[in-house]
């Protein structure tokens, strides 16, 4: 490269073998940053309760964190309560936002305008307008402390922002797929589920991912609604380890990395289609 | 398929025929149910969501546009003691939540520091996720292992994270702190100073947020025509001018996308500033989402009210974020 005419510019695919340092220097130190927290975590669960905060890698490596909080804790309530509270919002919500997703991309009807002023707004909702309104109505419904109440309010944070991001996925489905259907006599339901679902999985892995993450992180909603121990989901339950009273970082951090592990499992199925389906609409040519 | 579609394909013939022929509907009557029997379908894919969002969120908030107008708290709001059923003995007060919200220097200060707080992390995160999306965007060893790995804060839970965080921050025994103490430098009271503390909390959402902006801007990138690149470097364009002239241009539509959202989704960031640090050191690092969450589950009695009218104002400041919101992706030529 260097003995080149004076004038030609580096193309796109090379570089010289300092950018390539320096560039490789970058990524690992930010590498770094992304990955040692997680693992500073996997690394403490292994650590007696006494030396959770010892800076040695492994000294007396032991289960016991592990072996206390599956056998002496609500810990496993608290998954299943989860699990099934993340489950029941994932189907549903991708199921409802994908119908909305597609009819506010194909159909111009009649209230198409407020219907999209609502998911927008629905969007940025914060949590503090409704919580303690929705306290009151789940409480009338008899719904506080029961899973299915959770659900509802989680449908809520997930929905609008999944029916978004679908929309922007059917948009880049061509339309002529519709019509072709159309011509060979499906309905609208027919070509929807049997034409466009199909072609449509990359963005349905993304919103069930987003519908996932959204319920498996949720802090507020949970701790306010859901009380008594074998009630709460992880994200409450974890918070009973360490708060003002018991700094209880060994079941901590293997109570997180149990958490952590099915989602990260997750996410390494989905993120393929990750890129694709969150920015649907910008990669249309 | 080919045998199902005969008969289907008369039949889809046959019912716009009908359609077509129907009789001229004069008045409104005839309209609605031409447009009920055009857009049924329509109404009845959209139904379920608009259905969970009137009574899951309708209705709520109207109570709570409610309750910011009267005096409602712990202590007056109906309640059931035992069998004892107590009725709601608040009353309207009108105005004068808000009255007193906005004449208080708190809101102020929370308002201030949700803005900092917003535009900087917002700021970093997107400079830093641009920053490694380019660099991740090329033939590169390892590619693979460094978009894992930075993906990584993502792929575990937020709050597992920002537990995680409070570990490596404890200031007498944390890691960071025995690391600095390693090179001589005292501890740093990373969560129990007032500065500190709103450093870290920035600093860990950054780092939850990077990978986000990471994905999005590859994406972007690899959404941008070779071509133009080729032509740009036909024209003996150097690798500044295309990033200046190609690169930047061409992420325009979803860098103010992902700008948006995530300005939205930091605002409202409850986790990270509820786990890590609990609003504290005193208030110091108390958003106005934790804020009213805390006027109306933590402190003693507990203002409903207060909490109500907080919000309300809050969902008054996003909604100009909406605003702006649609104006960009009118921009980028949405039209509805």
């Amino acid at each position: 490269m260097t003995t080149m005419p004076s004038k030609k510019v580096r193309g796109r695919g090379e570089r010289g073998p300092l950018a390539s340092v320096a560039l490789h220097t970058t990524l690992l130190i930010a590498s770094l940053i992304a990955v040692l927290p997680p693992l500073w975590l996997l690394v403490t669960s292994f650590k007696p309760q006494s030396e959770a905060f010892s800076t040695a890698l492994v000294k007396d490596f032991t289960f016991g964190n592990y072996d206390h909080v599956l056998n002496d804790t609500k810990f496993l309530d608290w998954v299943v309560n989860s699990l099934f509270v993340v489950g029941l919002t994932t189907v549903i919500g991708v199921f409802i936002s994908a119908t909305t997703g597609y009819a506010v991309s194909r159909f111009k009807f009649p209230g198409m305008r407020p219907l999209m002023w609502l998911l927008l707004i629905t969007q940025m909702f914060p949590v503090a307008v409704l919580i303690v309104p929705l306290y009151n109505l789940l409480a009338s419904m008899e719904l506080l402390n029961q899973p299915m109440g959770l659900v509802l309010t989680y449908l809520t944070i997930a929905v609008p922002f999944s029916a978004w991001m679908m929309k922007g996925y059917f948009d880049t489905i061509p339309v002529e797929i519709d019509e072709a259907g159309r011509v060979d006599g499906l309905n609208p339901f027919g070509t929807f589920w049997r034409l466009i679902m199909p072609l449509a999985k990359p963005g349905l892995a993304v919103t069930a991912f987003y519908s996932f993450i959204t319920g498996w992180a949720e802090v507020a909603y949970a701790s306010a609604f859901m009380t008594g121990e074998e009630n709460l989901t992880l994200a409450g339950g974890l918070q009973t380890f360490v708060n003002q009273y018991t700094s209880d970082w060994g079941s901590l951090t293997a109570a997180a990395v149990i958490v952590a592990v099915p989602a990260a499992v997750i996410f390494g199925f989905v993120q393929r289609h990750l890129v694709s389906g969150l920015t649907a609409g910008a990669t249309k040519s | 398929m080919a045998v199902e579609s005969g008969p289907r394909a008369v039949k889809a013939a046959d019912t716009t025929g009908v359609r077509g022929r129907g009789p001229r509907p004069g008045k409104n009557p005839g309209r609605l149910r031409r447009a009920l029997s055009t857009h049924w379908y329509a109404w009845a894919m959209v139904a379920p969501v608009v259905v969970v969002i009137g009574v899951i969120v309708g209705y709520p908030l109207a109570r709570g546009v409610f309750l910011s107008t009267t005096n409602a708290n712990e202590a007056n709001v109906e309640r059931t003691i035992g069998v004892n059923h107590i009725p709601a003995t608040y009353e309207s007060v009108g105005l004068d939540n808000y009255k007193a919200i906005l004449d208080d220097g708190v809101f102020w200060d929370r308002l201030t520091w949700t803005v900092i707080w917003t535009v900087s992390c917002v700021a970093l995160s997107f400079a830093i996720g641009l920053v490694l999306a380019n660099m991740l965007n090329r033939r590169l060893k390892g590619r693979s292992f460094y978009r894992m790995a930075l993906i990584l804060p993502w792929a575990v839970p937020a709050f597992v994270s920002v537990f995680t965080w409070r570990l490596l921050f404890n200031e007498k025994n944390g890691v960071l702190n025995k690391v600095l103490e390693g090179g001589g430098i005292d501890a740093v009271p990373w969560l129990n100073d007032p500065t500190w503390a709103k450093f870290s909390v920035i600093a860990v959402n950054v780092w939850l947020g990077v990978p986000f902006m990471l994905v999005a801007m590859l994406g972007g990138l690899q959404s941008i025509p070779g071509e133009l690149y080729e032509a740009a470097e036909m024209d003996g364009a150097s690798a500044w001018q295309r990033f200046r002239h190609v690169t930047l241009p061409g992420l325009r539509s979803v860098a103010t996308t992902v700008i948006l959202i995530s300005a939205i989704w930091t605002f409202n960031m409850f986790p990270v500033i509820f786990l890590l640090t609990r609003g504290g050191p005193g208030d110091a690092t108390e958003i106005l989402v934790t804020y009213a969450y805390r006027l109306s589950f933590v402190v003693s009695p507990r203002d409903f009210a207060g909490s109500a009218a907080w919000g309300v104002l809050i969902l008054l400041l996003l909604s100009l974020f909406a605003v702006v919101y649609r104006r960009a992706l009118r921009k980028q030529g949405e039209v509805w």
